[in-house]
């Protein structure tokens, strides 16, 4: 077990910028989820970590030993990948120990260390049999099983899951955390889905276009999004965004889009006071917009907006109302009656807005 | 294919062309076969059906061991084919590997280079390739054939090759490297075994070629004790305009069967490689 560190580390192929100056710790232990959208650079920051790709710049660290130069088979490292590549021509059993073979660990050793792996995952019967006779799920295992017979220092994951169907897909998700917090091993962990990336790491790495957006705890990231990538990237249905003037009197400021005027709660105001008469990007999240059929008089945090569409998934309702800017998409009780044309009273949450300058792209609040 | 599964229509459009071709490429050796074993009074004799056998030796198969070089001429083509397999195959695989995996600059022109040299007619090339084997020493010496099949050899091989390896996974690769295995390790126990198939394509592919060569054998290698069965034959089995028919077609029998045989062992790779990557799956 260590800890992992980036130091400025830029992975270049051509003049194409993969990973550009990351700089990243991730601590003992720890279950670290590199999250973003396809082409952001995870994957080849993972690598770099594997020791697959030559880092172009910066240094990588894992306990405090400098790998960046240092071949893969020696990073003492444990790696999962997308399609498990597990190897075809080999049993179960001898995909887990090749490794520990490799390394000439007694056969004793080996032979316990892949028993107890197999029992964990609960894939001893299959030990005798060939990756091609396996389900999708239990290739998954094996491949998870030749990682933990290793014992490595760290676990590198590469979207391990995104083979599976959904059913399987989720309960594998909380098998794996559980195992994670079992062993203790410190896991990188990179993934597309941002549901995997909330629901498994200890923190989350959000990158776009090879920059690190922000690190930080899920809960943390939901609630205080650096900047206006990580707010739309994080969250489904994905935060409303649309463009607000920016209006100060009577000891309040509003915020002010065609005929929806909100009113900015006191704790925030400070923050907006270089924005006055200007411009910025208003983020609300679906939960914060309030579906209320009565038709209560408008207040400072509420909006009468008419009903496009209505989405009932079943333990809610996605109500598409027609914005001053485009669609907002409102998260409404399960089984509510609306029908489209309905003009609904909504009241916002102004306490968990969020704003953007439209600029830099980079929180106000 | 829905429709297609009448007897009547698999009849006429399977197995009628199917017959029809099998006789039309097997008739040659049938036909090398009969000969062989036909008596010389009845091999130009008109009266008789020449198309089966009414009498049968093996005198010209007798004449072959005992009045030619017939078993040395075996067992030259054998030391040149196996040792021209070999050395084609072990670099063929370095090289199809290398092509196949590694991103390195110029990698593409010298995969090009590599197939536009297996365009080059070998009846074009013998010409200089004469001087080197000269120049070298090794003229009417194995080592003539040996280091000068390859000149064809390599570049189809190394080609298919490198396909090969391009159909395998390379995570599978990266997987072991990670394991703790260094890179030809990793190509040596999972990429390997693995180009099974493959190798054994270009292996066959190499095998018959060379066992079959003539040109170059007639050319660097034909004098004395050192000929090949394709020279052997030809030179010692047609005087002038005197063509021994009798014994030519013992010799090409008997030049037949190790190609027969290794086909026959690894027919069902052979196809498996010639085809792998043409389909997902």
């Amino acid at each position: 077990m260590a800890e992992v560190i980036y130091d400025h580390v830029t992975k270049r192929f051509d003049s194409v910028v993969a990973v550009n100056d990351l700089t990243l710790e991730v601590k003992d232990g720890e279950f670290l989820v590199l999250v973003g959208p396809s082409g952001c650079g995870k994957t080849t920051a993972l690598r770099c970590l594997a020791g697959l790709e030559e880092v172009t710049s910066g240094d990588i660290l894992i306990g405090d030993r400098v790998v960046t130069h240092i071949p893969p088979k020696d990073r003492d490292i444990a790696m999962v990948f997308q399609n498990y590549a597990l190897y075809p021509h080999m049993t179960v059993y001898d995909n887990m120990a090749f490794g520990l073979k490799l390394r000439k660990v007694p056969k004793q050793e080996i032979d316990r260390r892949v028993k107890e792996a197999a029992e964990i995952l609960g894939i001893q019967e299959l030990l005798n049999r060939k990756p091609r006779q396996l389900s999708g799920g239990q290739r998954q295992r094996v491949a998870l099983g030749r990682a933990i017979v290793r014992e490595p220092q760290v676990f590198l994951m590469d979207e391990p899951l995104s083979n599976l169907d959904a059913k399987l897909r989720v309960q594998t998700r909380g098998e794996l955390i559980k195992l994670q917090r079992r062993l203790g091993v410190t896991t990188i962990y990179v993934t597309h889905d941002q549901v995997e990336a909330m629901t498994m790491g200890h923190r989350i790495a959000v990158m776009n276009q090879g920059v690190l957006q922000q690190l930080d705890t899920p809960e943390n990231l939901y609630d205080r999004p650096a900047n206006l990538f990580v707010a739309t990237f994080i969250g489904s249905p994905a935060m409303n965004i649309f463009p607000v003037k920016v209006v100060s009197g009577d000891g309040a400021y509003r915020l002010i889009a065609g005929e929806v005027t909100l009113e900015v709660p006191p704790s925030h105001r400070s923050r907006l006071a270089d924005y006055v008469g200007r411009e910025v990007l208003l983020g609300i999240r679906p939960e914060d917009l309030e579906v209320a059929v009565s038709n209560e008089a408008q207040r400072g945090d509420t909006v009468r907006l008419p009903v496009e569409l209505i989405e009932p998934l079943g333990a809610e309702t996605l109500v598409h109302l027609r914005g001053p800017a485009g669609t907002l998409i409102a998260q409404g009780e399960p089984r509510i009656r609306l029908n489209p044309g309905d003009v609904v009273t909504v009241r916002v949450r102004t306490e968990h807005l969020h704003t953007f300058d439209p600029q830099t792209e980079a929180a106000i609040f | 294919m829905v429709g297609s599964n009448r007897l009547s229509s698999r009849i006429l459009f399977l197995y009628v062309p199917l017959a029809l071709f099998t006789i039309f490429l097997l008739f040659p050796f049938y036909w090398m076969l009969i000969i062989s074993l036909k008596p010389n009074s009845l091999l130009l004799n008109t009266k008789v059906n020449p198309l089966y056998l009414t009498e049968f030796t093996l005198r010209h198969y007798r004449y072959l061991f005992e009045n030619t070089e017939f078993p040395r001429w075996a067992w030259n083509t054998a030391v040149v084919t196996f040792g021209a397999t070999l050395l084609s195959l072990t670099c063929s695989i370095l090289m199809g590997y290398a092509l196949g995996r590694f991103r390195f600059r110029g990698g593409n022109l010298v995969g090009t280079a590599v197939f536009l040299a297996y365009l080059i007619p070998p009846t074009l090339l013998f010409i200089p390739l004469s001087q080197v084997v000269v120049r070298f020493g090794i003229y009417n010496q194995y080592w003539a054939l040996i280091l000068t099949y390859p000149t064809f050899l390599i570049p189809f091989a190394s080609w298919l090759l490198m396909g090969y390896f391009r159909t395998i996974p390379r995570e599978l690769e990266e997987c072991a490297m990670i394991d703790g295995a260094s890179r030809l390790q990793a190509m040596w126990r999972i990429v390997m075994p693995l180009a099974l198939p493959g190798v054994l394509s270009a292996a066959i592919f190499s095998f018959t070629l060379s066992w079959n060569e003539f040109l170059y054998a007639l050319v660097f290698m034909g004098s004395g004790q050192m000929k090949t069965i394709p020279v052997g034959t030809v030179n010692d089995l047609i005087r002038a305009d005197v063509f021994q028919w009798g014994p030519l077609m013992a010799a090409a029998v008997l030049g037949s069967v190790p190609v027969a045989i290794v086909y026959m062992f690894f027919v069902d790779h052979y196809v498996s490689g010639m085809t792998a990557g043409a389909v997902k799956g």
